[in-house]
């Protein structure tokens, strides 16, 4: 099979994967940011909890699951590959260099921003997924774990709730350059739809940030104690 | 009235240009001072004041690439002050004139810089690369003579002009230059594109991208991030349709050709 | 002695087809066994190269640029003729022979032209079939448009970058067969001298430009492509590489040079803006159109051209030639703009400019209608010059742009070196005394495509297919004399540049062998060449060493060459009492200041023999017979 692994580790090929993988865990962002929406309920977390249980044991979804697990990890290690591979094609740097007469520095920084979104991912998967799926949370009063209570008390943390605003404005950038060269990558660009393409990129990107920014900020400010 | 502006003042400037032996010398910026440059000199113009002061002094002149000087041929290559080419936009160095700069300025020159692009001399700089890639695929394989008439394929205008507008490429290696990572797509891209729009290039439109990307790779440029820079420094507006064209093209013919390599 | 020029018998219409079954031929096995050196990559070097590597030969190609694709071939802007006849009106191979003869003042070979307006139909398809994106009309064929000199639309082009897409063209053929091993491609490696085996052409020595290196090749047969010589004025539209120096060595090892004063001047360059200018760039031709081209008619009137009122302009080709006006002839508009500069009535700072007018066209048709026209033309002035042609007029003046002359060559395009062929521009043989537009990208890719293959097997034919080496005493000697050279070159440590000696060089060659020549003014300029050649070689300035890469010592050795070719030039000039074409002869002018043939003494073609070092060259003259177009006198009053 080796047309297939040499399709794939040429430098197209990588593309293509950071592409297809990017785009697959854009529409999983829409569908985390909808069941999140849960959190806004002012019913102390019930709603929250019956779709983080939901989410926890549903077999399709369990499957679902490990699916997104391999789009990250390609996603991830795809881009590492070739940005290791691009820092590596100019050895000797430039003495004076001025990229900003050309071209945005988002774009020219999606390594950095995905290192930031991994490092938030991390702390995120942590706190959140592996606490959920194998710790300690007591039951909420649907018998349910409670991991409502988790979230309010984490982002009642001043430093908690920055990492979480600084990690989706990261993710904002990320987006708005990422959705549409992912396009680009899979070789869609034509006068009529990529300024369509680009609106749409900028709006997603902007749109579930602040849709995922919100929750932290609101927990934060506008939610008072919990009646426990 | 620029060229017979009488209040075109000389300029004198700072020069700090990149200098090196040859490609296996260690290389590094050294300082010089022009003065009495016209503001209607072209830059290679100025750098041959500093060539015939540097000779003069017995010192040995900066090795450039150059020749037609007038924005065709693609062989001067100067990243100045940052930028592929200096400061304006769609304009190669040789077509670059000192009115776009000031009295008292420094001005860096250095060398197109990739792994791909090693240096000779200075600020000449070795794209054979780019022949590589072209010898890989970058033709239609007629041999001369036996080829129908030329009016007996029509090419729509629209496809024709889109066609003419990639071949536009002069093969500089400013979108090497410019972009972060070296990458070649937008020369390679303009090269495949041109012949994949054209019927003449059917042919062998498979075998020839799998052939140019693989050659492309193997040269040791970087790979395409869509960041833009080779399109927003190239001196004949190639787009950067080309490089959607390229990817699109590429994974067509990976899909469906017969090679199994 | 000339040799015989084997021009072949019978009917001007059927001398290809019968030379063509007439020649030798070598057979399909046998040509593997054939090595061509090709020197030069352009439009005559690549298609030749490719082509003769599409039938077996193996081909070894050079140049001393860093890619085939950048030789000046690709700076070409018109377009390139073809007798395709694709527009209805009237072409045919026979009306493009006779442009062409009638266009170059009837001092080329009738079989020549012909053949070249015979194959010029081939090329079309030739390109069209790389891929060369020529320009379409939306029915999806091929676009043409009128050039000078003619009367049909038969010109293809490819906006204002023909040259560029036919190299492109020629250059992905060269590139197939380098990647098949056919041509072997030496990158930044200038030829600097021929190699003579008994009297045949049998390699080359060359130099490495990045390393020094000096390297040997041998082969059957040799074929410089080597372009022209115009860089011998300094300022040229040529490329700043462009030099003499393979051809002129080659001249010295025994390939007569023909009709080395024919050069052409190109009436619509951008003028010279001071001393440190390198080069000229040109503007197309077709801005005289709609451009006006007038001097104040008061001497010294430095006011802005916007200010001068009409009746104080002077429209001078509108004023001598009310027939043909803004539209005469390249040679008949140059020498007026220089007659105006010369009576003080030029403009810009430097006195040597004359105005190109768009006011009217833009008043009458508009700016859009104007840039869609002229756009981009408009733009590359204004990129050059700082100043907006919609605002205030073009300033322009003529540049020299072609050498006609060259190198002799048989019908075959052989040499009088048997085994040397020589194509495109660097042979002497389509043109005449004035080339035609749109002609040079035409005759480069006749000679390479369609003429060599056919040519270069009878030569081969006739030599043994028995593998050719570099061990013969012939080429240590000419290699020891290229490394001479080179250490002398470097050894003279004098005062003045490589470039200094080339502007001085220049400066003498337009003021007395330029647009207008005199036989007083060209044997000053023989003495004063002759004196430029000894401080050349006393009072040269070089630095560094052979062994790096050195482009003042490249340049070196090319000013040179260019001196002892200019001073071939006067003495070429000096012998020609006419004037034709772009050889105009002040003393022999008719009463209207027009150019003034003669027929009866001097229709031939002067082929220049060197006869050693410190000899004057010895002249040859094959007479030129016309026996398909009358001689007349051109007139665009």
């Amino acid at each position: 099979m080796s047309w297939i692994s040499n399709t794939f580790s040429s430098s197209i090929g990588r593309k293509v994967l950071v592409a297809i993988t990017g785009l697959f865990l854009c529409s999983f962002l829409v569908v985390h940011l909808i069941g999140n929406f849960q959190l806004f309920k002012n019913d102390g977390g019930a709603a929250f909890n019956i779709y983080s249980h939901f989410m926890g044991t549903n077999p399709v979804i369990r499957t679902l699951e490990w699916v997104l697990l391999l789009g990250f990890v390609f996603h991830i290690y795809e881009s590492y590959t070739l940005a290791a591979r691009n820092r590596a094609a100019r050895a000797v740097a430039y003495v004076e260099s001025r990229p900003s007469q050309n071209s945005p520095w988002y774009s020219r920084s999606m390594a950095l921003l995905g290192t930031i979104i991994l490092v938030f991912l991390l702390v995120h998967m942590y706190n959140f997924f592996y606490r959920a799926r194998f710790g300690d949370l007591d039951p909420d009063i649907n018998n349910n774990a409670d991991l409502y209570t988790l979230v309010y008390s984490s982002f009642k943390q001043w430093w908690y709730v920055l990492l979480y605003v600084a990690a989706q404005v990261a993710l904002c950038y990320h987006l708005i350059h990422g959705f549409r060269s992912a396009f680009q990558t899979l070789g869609l660009n034509h006068r009529k739809y990529t300024p369509i393409i680009r609106a749409i990129g900028y709006a997603f990107a902007v749109l579930v940030c602040a849709g995922f920014a919100i929750m932290p900020l609101y927990f934060f400010f506008f939610k008072p104690e919990l009646a426990h | 009235m620029a060229g017979s502006n009488p209040n075109a003042k000389p300029m004198n400037l700072t020069l700090k240009v990149w200098r090196q032996k040859n490609r296996n010398a260690e290389g590094g910026i050294v300082e010089y001072h022009v003065k009495d440059i016209s503001p209607e000199m072209s830059f290679l113009e100025m750098l041959d004041v500093l060539n015939e002061d540097l000779l003069h002094k017995g010192e040995d002149p900066v090795a450039f690439d150059h020749d037609c000087r007038e924005g065709i041929c693609g062989s001067c290559n100067l990243f100045i002050n940052g930028r592929a080419h200096g400061p304006e936009k769609g304009t190669t160095t040789c077509q670059l004139h000192m009115r776009k700069f000031n009295d008292g300025d420094t001005i860096t020159i250095e060398p197109w810089r990739a792994n791909a692009f090693p240096v000779n001399r200075d600020l000449s700089v070795d794209r054979s690369a780019f022949d590589r890639i072209i010898q890989a695929g970058g033709y239609v394989s007629v041999n001369t003579g036996g080829t129908p008439d030329g009016n007996e394929i029509p090419i729509p205008k629209p496809i024709a002009d889109r066609a003419f507008e990639a071949a536009t490429c002069i093969a500089c290696g400013a979108c090497v230059a410019a972009c972060k990572n070296a990458s070649a797509m937008l020369f390679v891209s303009a090269k495949v594109s041109q012949l994949a729009l054209l019927p003449q290039g059917q042919v062998e439109r498979k075998t020839r991208v799998e052939n140019m990307v693989a050659q492309m790779d193997k040269e040791g440029f970087g790979a395409c991030t869509n960041i833009g820079q080779c399109a927003a420094e190239c001196p004949v507006g190639i787009s950067l349709e080309n490089i959607a064209i390229l990817n699109r093209e590429f994974i067509s013919a990976k899909a469906t050709s017969n090679n199994l390599a | 002695m000339l040799p015989d020029s084997k021009i072949p018998e019978g009917p001007l219409a059927e001398k290809w087809e019968k030379h063509k079954f007439n020649v030798k031929l070598v057979n399909p096995a046998n040509k593997r066994k054939y090595d061509v050196i090709i020197v030069g990559t352009g439009l005559a070097g690549a298609s030749a190269a490719a082509s003769l590597a599409e039938l077996g030969y193996n081909v070894k190609a050079f140049t001393y640029h860093d890619s085939p694709r950048r030789a000046h071939s690709i700076a070409a802007q018109g377009g390139i003729n073809a007798a395709k006849n694709y527009q209805n009106d009237g072409d045919s191979v026979f009306r493009l022979f006779y442009d062409t003869i009638k266009g170059g003042d009837y001092r080329a070979r009738e079989a020549n032209v012909y053949r070249l307006a015979q194959v010029s139909v081939n090329i079309i398809d030739q390109c069209v079939a790389q891929g060369v994106p020529f320009a379409r009309e939306y029915g999806g064929l091929l676009a043409n448009r009128s050039f000078g000199g003619a009367q049909v639309s038969r010109t293809f082009y490819a906006r204002g970058q023909t040259g560029q897409q036919l190299l492109l063209g020629a250059y992905s053929a060269l590139s197939r067969q380098v990647a098949y091993g056919k041509v072997k491609l030496y990158t930044r490696t200038e030829m600097l001298d021929l190699v003579m085996v008994d009297g045949k052409a049998r390699g080359i020595i060359t130099r490495n430009l990045i390393t020094g290196e000096i390297q040997t090749h041998a082969a059957h047969a040799v074929i410089l492509a080597t372009g022209g010589y115009g860089n011998v004025f300094y300022l040229s539209t040529n490329a700043k590489y462009s030099n003499t120096t393979a051809a002129w060595r080659a001249h010295k090892k025994g390939a007569y040079f023909a009709n080395p004063c024919f050069t052409q001047i190109h009436p619509t360059c951008i003028p010279v803006s001071g001393d440190y200018q390198s080069k000229l760039t040109l503007m197309s031709e077709s801005l005289r159109n709609d451009g006006r081209v007038w001097v104040p008619k008061a001497k010294g009137d430095k006011r802005d051209p916007r200010q001068i009122p009409e009746d104080e302009r002077d429209y001078f080709l509108e004023r001598k030639y009310p027939a043909f006006g803004n539209l005469v002839p390249r040679d008949v508009a140059s020498r007026n703009a220089k007659q105006a500069c010369d009576e003080g009535r030029g403009v810009g700072t430097t006195g040597l400019a004359v105005y190109l007018d768009f006011a009217d066209v833009i008043k009458r048709e508009g700016a859009d209608k104007v840039s869609q026209k002229y756009g981009n033309l408009f733009e590359m002035y204004e990129k050059i010059t700082g100043e907006n042609p919609y605002e205030l007029p073009m300033r322009i003046y003529p540049a020299v742009h072609y050498t006609m002359g060259g190198l002799w060559v048989d019908y075959n395009l052989q040499t009088t070196i048997p085994g040397l062929y020589a194509t495109g521009e660097c042979n002497f043989s389509d043109h005449g005394a004035n080339r035609l537009g749109a002609s040079a990208l035409m005759q480069g890719l006749a000679d390479g495509y369609f003429v060599i293959p056919y040519t270069i097997g009878d030569y081969l034919a006739q030599t043994p297919p028995t593998p050719v080496t570099t061990q013969h005493p012939a080429f240590a000697q000419a290699e020891a004399e290229v490394r001479e050279r080179i250490n002398k070159l470097i050894s003279i440590k004098g005062n003045r540049t490589p470039t200094e000696f080339h502007k001085a060089l220049g400066h003498i060659m337009w003021e007395y062998c330029g647009m207008a020549r005199n036989a007083e003014g060209l044997r000053h300029a023989k003495a004063e060449i002759q004196k430029l050649r000894k401080e050349f070689w006393s009072d040269l300035k070089l630095t560094g060493t052979n062994e790096e890469l050195n482009q003042a010592l490249e340049n070196a050795g090319r000013v040179a060459d260019f001196i002892e070719l200019g001073e071939l030039m006067v003495e070429d000039a000096l012998q020609r009492n006419e004037s034709c074409g772009g050889h105009f002869r002040e003393e022999y002018q008719t009463p209207e200041n027009e150019a003034l043939r003669d027929d009866e003494n001097f229709a031939y073609v002067a082929a220049w023999e060197y006869a050693g070092e410190g000899k004057p060259e010895i002249l040859n003259k094959e007479e030129l017979q016309f026996e398909n177009v009358k001689l007349t006198q051109r007139s665009y009053k």
